[in-house]
């Protein structure tokens, strides 16, 4: 080697070095945020380049699980945490309301521009009991539409997700039939129909199936330009999904104490029915006070700066009140 | 002749003390038992309190309802039976008359050996690729077939309607083409390792080309096409990825191959990085169920091979 390459070398070590130092911040969770925390993380670094994060998209259980291990230095989840959960992380926990999304029913009927379904058909597809499009319940709530005469081919997801989780929440609200054959949780049994993997194992379903319908993220189902349903609300309205009456029912939720709310059955007439929060798990103390001040100042760049990203990627930004409430618990953080 | 070589004897007296090569053999191989014996160890532990709980109805239960701790396998048992079986019924003989046809000179060697190159690269395709290929190109073939085939060949309880994209005869014909590779490969060298000799006596008695083929060369080779056949449906049972993403994941049963089924490993891929508590044991206990079946069929096939190689023993 010439001596011209080993000072090359050296600089490169030296820049090597340099790099190890900046401030590490790794997570892991949701894999429905995701999109927009990594892309807070990159941003976030061109304006702190001394700090760098790492968010894994390992769902929410498995974020659940890793931050209760300690492996990460902050978790999420769209089902936040159990008490019985946050019981066993010995450093406390503190969850933050980071983002929000709505979850669509997407469905494939061409020649159908606009559809509207009632709640009786949103739990009644679910749970087999309405299997055809010209179903009278749907047909009365769609006048002027001509709806086929075709058997209704649903999809869900077939993997564990805080998107079921949702769903099947908002499902049982409305539901009795539903809460007692099928409940709530992140990965349940539907009576009917064919389980796509992930989002995009959904989306295909739909895309490929003329009748079918699924459930998935407003980000994805505007980001693969699929037909989503206007949903009856608890007024009795049909609500069209959109950043607009995310927005709305964000803004009617009350916010307790420990920032974990579900706007499970929202009632003012503008509301989108199914929205929810997703949530930063954060420890209440860090041993490390460097990371720790790093984390509070990345976690702030999301709440504030970071919003703003929110809404071309599909996400509802935080109404400032929740912002606010999102803030002070950030500061009780040692 | 080794006494005239100097390198030889140099060689030699290297070799004194402890046999390093002989303890290094040893330590891998010893690791590789005691590997398998850990996962195991930790499956069965993983599983215990399911075990405990649902014992062997766990097996025949039909129901699988996270939310209501209620967990049983049976619709993923038959299903990863059913789909694999379905795909070695199909790959079976697509692969033994490519073998046959790699193994004889019906066309010159250089065409031979690109067929031979083209069906080993098949191998090498990512699981995940095969199941993006079979959403976007099996699955519409598949559902056409379905929407004909519930109308013409109503009765028949394995076409019946409705007709769905993701369904077992999707994954099965996804499965039949990734393993048509191991079915081949294994295949063909087990029909060129014929001895010449054999091909030569039938010939010199007056068998055709066929005669001598399916007389002599088949079944000298048929150990080496039964062990390929089980590799195959090993490798079928514990398919992952293409199954979870072709297959519909349900667990409904059902006689239609148009309906969507579940396997074992469809199952644990899809419900394991979510699931906790019961859900995780009741995983562990279904990963241990394949665990179970695929060693059952490695030993059945292991037997199958030895009566088989017992058989044609005399005329080798």
């Amino acid at each position: 080697m010439k001596p011209a390459s080993y000072l090359l070398l050296g600089a490169a070590l030296l820049g090597l070095s340099s790099t190890t130092q900046a401030q590490q911040l790794s997570g892991a969770g949701a894999s429905f945020p995701a999109p927009l925390y990594q892309r807070w993380g990159v941003e976030y670094n061109k304006v702190n380049p001394g700090v760098q994060v790492n968010y894994q998209s390992v769902g929410s259980g498995a974020g659940v699980k890793n931050f209760t291990a300690g492996i990460v230095d902050f978790g999420a989840s769209d089902a936040a945490m159990s008490d019985a959960e946050i019981a066993k992380v010995a450093n406390g926990v503190v969850m933050i309301p980071a983002t929000a999304g709505e979850v669509v029913y997407a469905y494939n009927l061409p020649g159908v521009k606009s559809l509207n379904l009632p709640r009786e058909a949103m739990a009644g597809i679910y749970l087999g009991t309405i299997t055809k499009w010209n179903d009278p319940v749907i047909a009365k709530a769609n006048e002027g539409v001509t709806l086929p005469d075709l058997p209704i081919q649903v999809a869900s997801r077939s993997d564990g997700s805080g998107t079921t989780y949702i769903f099947t929440q908002h499902l049982s609200a409305i539901s009795k039939e539903f809460a007692d054959k099928i409940g709530t949780d992140k990965s349940v049994t539907f009576p009917v129909g064919v389980g796509g993997k992930g989002n995009d194992g959904v989306t295909a379903l739909i895309k490929q199936s003329p009748g079918a319908i699924g459930y998935v993220e407003y980000g994805y189902a505007k980001l693969n330009g699929l037909a989503m349903a206007n949903l009856e609300n608890k007024a009795g309205k049909f609500i069209a999904p959109g950043g607009e009456s995310g927005a709305a029912t964000l803004a009617n939720v009350v916010m307790p104490e420990n920032l974990r709310v579900w706007p499970v059955d929202p009632e003012g007439a503008g509301d989108y029915p199914i929205a929810s929060f997703t949530w930063l798990l954060l420890y209440k103390k860090y041993d490390d006070a460097a990371k720790l001040k790093a984390l509070k100042d990345f976690v702030t760049y999301g709440l504030t700066t970071g919003q703003g990203f929110a809404d071309e990627l599909g996400y509802i930004p935080l109404p400032a009140p929740v912002v606010d409430k999102a803030k002070a618990a950030l500061a009780t953080i040692e | 002749m080794p006494e005239n070589n100097p390198d030889s004897r140099a060689i030699a007296e290297v070799r004194v003390g402890p046999d390093l090569f002989h303890v290094l053999c040893w330590v891998a191989s010893a690791a590789a038992v005691a590997t398998l014996g850990w996962i195991v160890y930790e499956i069965v532990s993983g599983a215990w309190p399911a075990i405990q709980k649902f014992g062997f109805g766990f097996l025949t239960s039909s129901s699988w309802v996270p939310n209501r701790e209620n967990f049983g396998v049976f619709p993923f048992i038959v299903g990863t039976a059913v789909s694999s079986l379905i795909a070695i019924l199909l790959a079976f003989p697509l692969g033994l008359a490519i073998a046959i046809f790699l193994s004889e000179n019906f066309l010159p060697l250089p065409v031979r050996q690109f067929v031979r190159f083209v069906i080993e690269m098949l191998a090498a395709i990512p699981s995940v690729v095969y199941g993006l290929w079979g959403i976007f190109v099996v699955i519409p073939i598949i559902k056409a077939f379905g929407d004909w085939a519930v109308v013409h060949l109503k009765g028949i309880p394995l076409f019946e309607g409705p007709a769905y994209g993701n369904s077992m005869l999707t994954a099965s014909v996804v499965l039949a083409l990734m393993i048509l590779p191991t079915l081949t490969a294994i295949s063909r060298n087990a029909l060129t390792a014929v001895p010449k000799t054999l091909r030569e006596g039938a010939y010199a008695l007056g068998a055709t080309r066929w005669e001598a083929i399916l007389g002599v060369i088949l079944p000298t080779a048929a150990p080496g096409v039964v062990a390929a056949t089980i590799l195959a449906l090993g490798r079928a049972m514990g398919e992952t990825m293409a199954v979870a993403m072709l297959i519909g994941n349900s667990s409904r049963l059902s006689w239609s191959l148009l309906s969507p089924g579940g396997t074992l490993a469809g199952l644990l891929a899809n419900q394991f990085g979510e699931a906790d508590g019961l859900q995780v044991n009741s995983l562990m206990f279904a990963a241990l169920i394949l665990v179970v079946i695929t060693l059952f069929v490695n030993v059945a096939g292991e037997l199958v091979l030895r009566y088989t190689q017992n058989q044609t023993a005399g005329i080798r």
